[in-house]
């Protein structure tokens, strides 16, 4: 019999996401799948599983999960409080749920997207070819209380593990290669674009991260005259009151506004996690760089198995540490030890 | 040596080819036509093509395929043919949707025959009966722009948007025409209503139509497309199709 995943509290932005589904741009669906695809790597090599499994992605904040069988997971993306039967869980690292117990995962303390991953993933059906919801093309849904998400057959056993902490959090530079309109907008308004510290604004979302700032707008007379053209995830549109508009992997397939420039694939995760209000700012880089580092990353993801190592439990993270015979077999200072107890 | 077509990047994603710098019919046909010549190539570094209203976006991975070897070959196969002279390809379907025009389920069939300059039952008389060619798909799953309507059609967007139109949705404006896969506001002109389903992801066949499928959307009664709806469990809305040959 199947067990199941049962979530008794939810987030207002939770839903199963994998790798997405590509193939059907031709026909107006962009990708879609994790906001952060970094983090489903992650979970896979803590939990020793392809990185195709589907994973539960939390937006802001988790929820309150049960599971039907004993479970093994791993948490990943941005750092959530999280704890198991009340006993905190650390973040970045595989743990053990027992059948039964209660794991709750709070608000996103530095990041916008945490994943909880389960061993064996989700066995929801295949839509597609995938199981991740794409809210903007009508697949899936939101994830509520009540839900009961069956769960894949887990044939690892390792638990009690971690990686070391990325550095893809809190946003800051973001490199950019130039795009279809870079060249239309005139030296003195990408320099200003480039020099400009935006803020990820808070209706950001799956399909898109509106970037606030204080000055003007960047606009250009390119704008009047795009017909309707391909857009991919990265690039940067440039709305018509001014605004850039990082596009995430929920995006349309193609767009009548102008690009003044395109996030390498590598640096997207850092634009999807960084929260509200955080700083982003962008640097062009020539396309043999891009292509360097975004080769660099793709090893990095092939090879972060090797960088998982077991978890050493902070002491100061066990609740009842005084509950735990700590000091068996030691000696007191004081007393003689030649005396005999009476 | 025109300055087109164009082969530009597009981020560290794949190429983009367009054809002109604006829409026009022998660019679409140009765009329609080359992306297929691609397809046949079946070059194992592309991961997928598409097409949008003037332009071939080819998908692969410049980290994995240098950008210049990439060139090279797509200049090759430009070079092989004029495209803009080029037959559309193979394999398309003509589809005949049966379209409710005006009413109170279309409301500004009259606003779009006012803009046109003719009256509503001639505006009914030429929407009907007018061949288009889904010449892209794309802003929302499976949702076709078709054109081109003779020139009395080349009508701007209304100034406003509509705060929603329906799913099935039959509008117009700058001698195209849309089928909305799902409700939406928009500042085209609702003039007919469908039951016709451009996205159904449960099913095998998600996608109703092709770049390069033509269509025709005869005009029936109310009571005809309620009688469709009623009995209609394939999401064709009661269109018939049959292949061009």
């Amino acid at each position: 019999m199947t067990a199941h995943l049962t979530v008794q509290l939810a987030g207002p932005a939770m839903t199963l996401q994998d790798l997405g589904r590509p193939g059907y741009r031709a026909q107006g669906m962009t990708v879609g799948g994790a906001a952060d695809p970094t983090a489903l790597y992650e979970g896979a090599a803590l939990l020793g599983q392809p990185p195709t499994h589907t994973a539960i992605e939390m937006a802001g904040s988790g929820g309150a999960f049960t599971p039907g069988r004993d479970l093994r997971i791993a948490l990943t993306g941005a750092e959530m409080a999280a704890s198991c039967d009340g006993e905190t869980l650390t973040w970045n690292a595989s743990h053990l749920v027992p059948a039964g117990a209660s794991l709750s995962i709070g608000g996103a303390r530095n990041g916008a997207y945490g994943y909880l991953h389960v061993g064996g993933g989700f066995d929801t059906p295949l839509v597609m070819g995938s199981r991740a919801a794409h809210l903007a093309c009508g697949i899936g849904s939101v994830l509520q209380a009540g839900d009961t998400l069956p769960l894949g057959s887990d044939t690892g056993h390792a638990t009690g593990m971690t990686l070391p902490a990325s550095d893809r959090f809190g946003g800051g530079k973001i490199r950019i290669v130039a795009s279809m309109q870079t060249a239309s907008y005139d030296a003195e308004t990408l320099a200003r674009f480039t020099a400009t510290h935006f803020r990820r604004d808070a209706r950001a979302n799956r399909m898109g991260v509106r970037l606030d700032f204080d000055d003007e707008g960047f606009s250009s007379d390119a704008a009047l005259s795009i017909v309707s053209e391909v857009v991919v995830p990265g690039d940067i549109q440039i709305s018509g009151d001014g605004a850039p508009y990082v596009l995430m992997f929920e995006c349309q397939t193609t767009g009548g506004y102008p690009r003044i420039g395109s996030v390498l694939p590598c640096d997207l995760p850092r634009v999807a996690q960084a929260q509200t209000g955080a700083d982003l700012h962008f640097e062009f880089v020539d396309m043999a760089d891009a292509i360097a580092r975004q080769s660099r990353y793709l090893s990095e993801l092939k090879t972060l198995k090797s960088r998982v190592t077991p978890l050493i439990r902070d002491p100061a993270a066990i609740r009842d540490l005084l509950g735990y015979q700590l000091i068996s077999g030691a000696i007191s200072a004081t007393a003689n030890p030649l005396e005999k107890e009476s | 040596m025109t300055d087109w077509p164009k082969i530009r990047t597009v981020g560290l994603s794949g190429l983009l080819v367009t054809f002109a710098a604006a829409m026009t019919e022998p660019a679409n046909r140009a765009a329609l036509a080359f992306r297929a010549a691609v397809e046949a190539q079946d070059w194992p570094d592309v991961l997928e093509t598409s097409t949008s209203l003037v332009s071939v976006f080819v998908q692969f991975d410049l980290a994995a395929t240098p950008v210049a070897a990439m060139q090279d070959r797509l200049r090759d196969l430009l070079a092989q043919q004029d495209w803009i002279a080029a037959p559309l390809p193979s394999g398309r379907t003509l589809w005949h949707v049966p379209t409710v025009y005006g009413t109170d389920l279309a409301p500004q069939l009259e606003e779009a025959a006012s803009a046109a300059g003719v009256d509503p039952d001639e505006a009914i008389r030429q929407l009907s009966t007018s061949r288009v060619r889904v010449l892209t798909i794309g802003f929302a799953p499976g949702q076709p722009y078709m054109g081109e309507l003779s020139e009395t059609w080349n009508i701007p967007r209304q100034q406003g948007l509509t705060k929603s139109v329906p799913a099935g949705a039959l509008v117009i404006a700058i001698r195209q025409l849309i089928v909305f896969t799902n409700a939406t506001p928009t500042g085209w002109r609702h003039i007919g209503q469908t039951a016709f389903k451009t996205f159904r992801p449960a099913s095998s066949a998600p996608f109703a139509l092709s770049p390069g499928d033509e269509l025709v959307f005869p005009s029936v009664s109310r009571e005809t497309l309620h009688a469709i709806i009623a009995s209609d469990t394939t999401g064709n809305g009661g269109a018939e199709t049959e292949a061009i040959k």
